[in-house]
């Protein structure tokens, strides 16, 4: 039994990051229909904030989160204000094409200015090792993990369903026109929802690092995994985002732990056989 | 969207744009040069004309029909594979390897086009993205068959037609690809200038009003999918007869987000869009990527962003003879 529980609480601390990096895209894309194919070139920019603070200054890992998060943020911003915004009315091929461009550059400056090594990162000796809760040994990063992506998803909804500004999110979701008919700054909304879920993809740029490493190919190699979160859990929905990183990051760990042999093949199994099944994802609602 | 400026009728239109163009012979005429001006290229012109096939495929598609893939090497390499292991285990033939790949391809192709014709938008481009990493992690997992990660070895062709032996310096190799390019082509130009190459471009413009004006949407898609996909296939199964290997790159998405900059760059919905795109992006590729090729990338992303922002139509569109056409079209 124990190795079983083992395996799930792994899977579950890997869907949480897969969450966090990409539960902004999910949003975004459910509000404006823009597929931002470069989503991950800004988590992967929130990683190397967090490595660059740590290895040249000498920061406290937990102190680079937030900066990763706002540079991450602020990032996008600028790139949504100067390019996403032009090609939102755009067909799908243009918003692909500029968006794999961009991420394409910043493969390229990352490797630039890094190289094409993984990125070493230690992090304090708190987070390392393990616990022990009631016969369950526990590796202490992945507990932080879960707590820390628990912790954004809780302030996620409270906030979408309590606030004002939620509340226009929603809307914007919901009935973009509409939205727009009754006086909601829609394009506003949407660049603060962008810059939020950029950082969050940073946040989780940052903590990826201590579990799948960082190089400059990160911004490829998770962009996939986001989109299959995303597209399975459907569009404009954190509860689907949530729920279905923590099925893909379940079943990527116990896929690999299992049957090593597949691969990822299951897991992309998986999301053509959801999808027919569900062309707007598990959650989604168009 | 206006095709035509003037009103013309269907079938003069249609008899009007299959005649040939004396810059299109030039064009195919040209293609003979590197026989006499550039021998040691010819490996090189080889690769141009396999992926000009492969691009003039993803045009079909995309170009025409408004699918948008992310992962179009699936069939590639689909063809690339069954090739490669047809010769392996002793049919080394040609011609009939080739023809093989492209069946593969596109029984493949038909089953995949049945799912793909129901979905636009995302759905669609993570429906093509998920394929192509489908087959390729199978490709990785199966390596008692395709030899994994270290590629597939021992490919050994037989001479084409018992006469052309694939020598070294690719004379054969060039020929026998630049021969069932133009070929394909040939097939690919008749089949857009009819009336169902027509209703193809109606689809890319509007998939919900063709139904109404009596062309079946879906219907159509399945059997432009499937050609593409054969013709994918026979541009894989050309790589790995003119190389005698086949390594897992060819099902990778690098090569699906290649072709589409590719056709991109030579411009959409043309069908020599693929074919200019391919040797410009080759000939760049081979004089500046040298040993660092994350840095050509950084290049392919600028470029990228750049179509996008400035000639929302491709580069070539700029030329002066379709600049009329372009202007037609809604911005």
């Amino acid at each position: 039994m124990g190795p079983v529980i083992g395996v799930l609480f792994d899977g579950f601390a890997y869907g949480m990051l897969l969450f966090l990096l990409s539960v902004g895209l999910s949003v975004t894309l459910g509000m404006m229909n823009f597929v931002n194919l470069a989503h991950c070139a800004f988590a992967m920019l929130g990683g190397y904030v967090t490595v660059t603070l740590i290895n040249t200054y000498q920061w406290p890992f937990l102190a680079t989160l937030p900066v990763a998060f706002l540079a991450a943020g602020a990032a996008s911003v600028l790139f949504e204000r100067v390019l996403y915004r032009r090609l939102y009315g755009a067909s799908d091929l243009d918003q692909v094409l500029l968006t794999i461009g961009l991420a394409f550059v910043a493969v390229a400056v990352a490797a630039y200015v890094y190289g094409t090594v993984q990125q070493p990162v230690r992090v304090p000796a708190y987070l390392r090792g393990s616990v022990t809760v009631a016969g369950l040994t526990l590796g202490t990063y992945r507990l932080f993990l879960v707590t820390v992506a628990l912790a954004v998803t809780l302030v996620l909804v409270l906030a979408l369903e309590y606030t004002r500004f939620g509340a226009q999110v929603r809307a914007a979701v919901d009935n973009q026109r509409m939205a727009r008919g009754l006086g909601i700054n829609v394009g506003l909304v949407f660049a603060i929802t962008f810059a939020l879920g950029s950082g969050l993809a940073g946040l989780g740029g940052a903590l990826a690092i201590e579990i799948v490493g960082l190089d400059p190919s990160f911004a490829f190699t998770y962009l996939i995994y986001v989109l299959i979160v995303v597209s399975v859990g459907g569009l404009g929905s954190i509860g689907g985002s949530f729920a279905a990183a923590a099925l893909i990051g379940i079943s990527d760990v116990a896929g690999k732990y299992y049957a090593p042999q597949l691969g990822a093949f299951l897991i992309y199994l998986v999301m053509i056989v959801l999808l027919m099944w569900r062309p707007v994802g598990l959650f989604g609602r168009r | 969207m206006s095709i035509v400026g003037a009103v013309t009728e269907p079938h003069a239109y249609l008899r009007s744009q299959t005649r040939w163009r004396p810059v299109e012979l030039a064009f195919w005429l040209a293609t003979l040069l590197p026989y006499v001006l550039f021998p040691d290229y010819l490996v090189l012109a080889s690769a141009i004309a396999i992926t000009a096939l492969f691009a003039l495929s993803l045009d079909l598609i995309l170009g025409y029909a408004g699918i948008v893939s992310l992962g179009h090497a699936a069939f590639f390499g689909l063809g690339a594979y069954t090739a490669g292991l047809a010769a392996k285990h002793g049919w080394g033939e040609p011609i009939s390897g080739l023809a093989l790949g492209g069946l593969v391809a596109g029984i493949v192709g038909y089953g995949a086009s049945l799912i793909v014709a129901r979905f636009r938008h995302l759905a669609l481009i993570m429906i093509t993205l998920g394929m192509g990493l489908l087959l390729e992690q199978a490709a990785n997992s199966a390596s008692w068959l395709t030899g994994g990660a270290d590629g597939l070895q021992g490919v050994k062709m037989w001479p084409i037609f018992d006469v052309f032996r694939f020598d070294l310096y690719g004379k054969t190799a060039y020929g026998y690809s630049l021969g069932v390019l133009f070929i394909v082509f040939l097939v690919a130009r008749r089949l857009i200038n009819s009336p169902f190459g027509l209703s193809l471009r109606g689809i890319r413009e509007n998939a919900l009003r063709m139904p109404a004006l009596g062309a079946p949407s879906r219907a159509h898609i399945r059997k432009i999918y499937t050609i593409a996909a054969v013709i994918a296939g026979f541009a894989g199964a050309l790589l790995a007869q003119t190389t005698e290997t086949v390594s897992l790159e060819a099902f990778g998405f690098q090569r699906s987000a290649d072709v589409l900059v590719i056709l991109i760059l030579g411009g959409t919905g043309r069908l020599y869009g693929g074919l200019v795109g391919a040797i410009i992006f080759m000939v760049a590729r081979d004089q500046f990527s040298g040993n660092t090729p994350q840095f050509w990338y950084f290049w392919i992303g600028i470029l990228l962003v750049a179509v996008v922002m400035f000639l929302p139509n491709g580069v070539l569109g700029g030329l002066a003879r379709l600049g009329a056409l372009l202007r037609g079209r809604a911005p």
